[in-house]
């Protein structure tokens, strides 16, 4: 059975559709990411325009975020301030990305920095989880009690004066670098198509030491705020957000995230991180793979949008 | 008084590309005038002036009919459809620093965005080489405009981007190439099929049929049809045209909607 996307100007099958939101729904949820990075090549695959692909995703990001978020609400494991603070940081960021965007579409390589951008960040950030899961893991196998957080520990930009105390996260930092992450979270974002849920929950666990359990809520929060302000300035600016085609996937993405919350949430926090290193990692170095190896076609054609 | 020349210099060159325009379609309009007076009469039928475009579309399917008057031996027949113009950019990879990077690339301005050439024989067999060029017969004879720097032109048909446009548009079946597509009723009647795409782009389609006898051209008949979206598509996409905020805040209200209730549904309780 196949649905004609009035927007991507395409026929496609909808269970598959149905079954790539459905999937890719179960990892957000698991994790509390927006799920972007998988989504959006996923659709390029099935012959989406890549334009639409990344404005549709963002509405199915919003949806399955905002299912995910209100679990973590009723659970009290979503810090609200702290997402506040992130967002207004997230907003700006996003604007920013806009811009960059543009200048990088001016200078005619943004499939290059997009792709270098993508094997960095996520080779790095993947690494960086797997060696600090797999410590932890194996702290919990000697039997050894789980790292307590120092109080002398602080970094210097925790440090930094406007200091607020985010109370359901335990942690008493300054404004600037939670704001700080909120902008490069929206920037890469807004430059790379993704919710950026899996650089904020490392972000936030690792630089501002917030617990696990709020760290994921409060995630799903500013992915939920940037990805709708997403869509509006996606179908404002290019209009290019296919509701067909986005409401199919946020229908599998909903009830995916929902499965995907709750095997989340029975898993041990460093076992989850472990995973959605491996995950990160392996998503890098396809797209790594993918700028080394010699394409099967060396030529390929773009529609260049006639929009008036 | 510095501004002037650089801005006549600027002005030059769509005139220049007008003038080339203009010279091919003069050219082009040549022959075919000075045939009008012995022309055989030839008439030719779309099964279905409009395809609608509805939720359940995977693509359709056209004949097109044709009768020409012909007195002695049937006449070869070239049915070429030319869907709505959109320009394309091809990119070539090639390495740099040992990764695999788009470094060159051609513009296809206003080309066919869908281009069918259903003959009775492969076109070769018809007429001499500049007769089908001339007539653009033939799927690789049609004319693919070019950016080439600041002029606008068409390219020598191995031309490796040329060759790779139009490798990728048939491997998509927007561009076809049958050179036993068109099938006789009887002498001088005749039928093509035409296969749209599911993916064929939205808008006018041009049908031409030209009827060749002894290497030239002595018949030729346009039709066109409409690809439109229809109904729940259509208002779908004029939404997102006419009100493209109204329609985001939409989207976006709709996906907190689809979000709640998947989460109210699944609630445990």
């Amino acid at each position: 059975m196949t649905i004609y996307l009035p927007i991507a100007e395409l026929p496609v099958a909808i269970f598959t559709v149905f079954a790539m939101g459905l999937a890719v729904g179960f990892i957000s949820g698991m994790f509390g990411v927006g799920g972007g990075f998988l989504m959006t090549p996923l659709l390029i695959f099935t012959g989406v325009p890549a334009a639409v692909a990344v404005a549709s995703v963002s509405p199915y990001m919003a949806a399955s975020s905002f299912s995910g978020a209100l679990s973590y609400l009723r659970k009290g494991m979503v810090d609200l301030s702290l997402a506040a603070v992130l967002i207004a940081g997230g907003l700006v960021g996003t604007a920013a990305g806009v811009a960059l965007f543009l200048w990088l579409r001016m200078i005619g390589q943004v499939d290059l920095f997009i792709r270098i951008a993508y094997t960095l960040l996520l080779g790095a950030i993947g690494i960086m989880m797997l060696v600090e899961s797999v410590r932890a893991i194996r702290r919990t196998h000697r039997g050894e009690a789980a790292q307590v957080r120092r109080p002398g520990t602080h970094a210097w930009f925790m440090r930094l004066p406007l200091k607020m105390r985010f109370r359901r996260s335990r942690i008493y930092v300054s404004a600037i670098p939670v704001a700080g992450i909120g902008f490069v979270i929206g920037l890469l974002g807004a430059v790379l198509g993704v919710g950026g849920g899996f650089l904020l929950v490392p972000a936030l666990i690792y630089m501002l030491r917030v617990p696990t359990t709020t760290s994921v809520g409060t995630s799903l929060v500013l992915t939920l705020v940037t990805m709708a302000a997403a869509t509006i300035l996606h179908a404002e600016a290019n209009g290019t957000v296919d509701a067909v085609l986005a409401f199919v996937l946020m229908i599998g993405g909903t009830m995916g995230a929902q499965f995907g919350a709750r095997t989340g949430q029975t898993m041990r926090p460093e076992n989850l991180r472990f995973l959605l290193g491996l995950l990160v990692l392996s998503v890098g170095i396809r797209v790594a793979v993918d700028l080394v190896r010699q394409p099967a076609d060396l030529y390929a054609l773009h529609p260049i949008e006639a929009r008036q | 008084m510095s501004a002037p020349p650089a801005r006549r210099a600027r002005s030059r060159l769509p005139f220049a590309a007008g003038l080339l325009a203009a010279a091919w379609a003069l050219t082009a309009a040549m022959p075919a005038a000075a045939q009008e007076k012995k022309q055989a009469p030839l008439v030719i039928s779309v099964s279905q002036p409009q395809v609608r475009i509805t939720s359940s579309f995977t693509g359709a399917e056209l004949v097109v009919f044709g009768a020409a008057e012909t007195t002695a031996t049937a006449p070869d027949v070239v049915v070429t459809v030319r869907g709505p113009k959109q320009s394309f950019v091809t990119w070539r990879k090639s390495r740099v620093l040992g990764l695999w990077v788009n470094t060159d690339s051609r513009t296809f301005v206003d080309v066919p965005a869908f281009l069918s050439v259903q003959a009775n024989r492969p076109p070769e067999e018809m007429a001499p080489p500049e007769v089908l060029r001339l007539e653009q017969i033939g799927l690789s004879r049609n004319l693919l405009i070019q950016r080439v720097g600041t002029d606008y032109a068409d390219v020598v048909p191995t031309d490796p981007f040329r060759l790779a446009f139009l490798r990728t548009q048939q491997a998509e079946d927007l561009y076809q190439d049958n050179a036993h597509g068109v099938t006789f009723l009887a002498p001088g009647v005749f039928r093509a099929n035409i296969v749209i795409p599911g993916r064929a782009p939205i808008g006018r389609y041009d049908v031409t049929a030209t009827l060749l006898r002894d290497g030239h051209v002595i018949a030729r008949a346009t039709e066109h049809f409409e690809v439109n979206k229809s109904g729940f598509e259509q208002q779908v996409a004029s939404f997102s045209q006419n009100d493209a905020t109204i329609y985001g805040i939409a989207v976006a209200i709709g996906s907190l909607i689809v979000g709640f209730i998947g989460n109210f549904l699944f609630r445990k309780e």
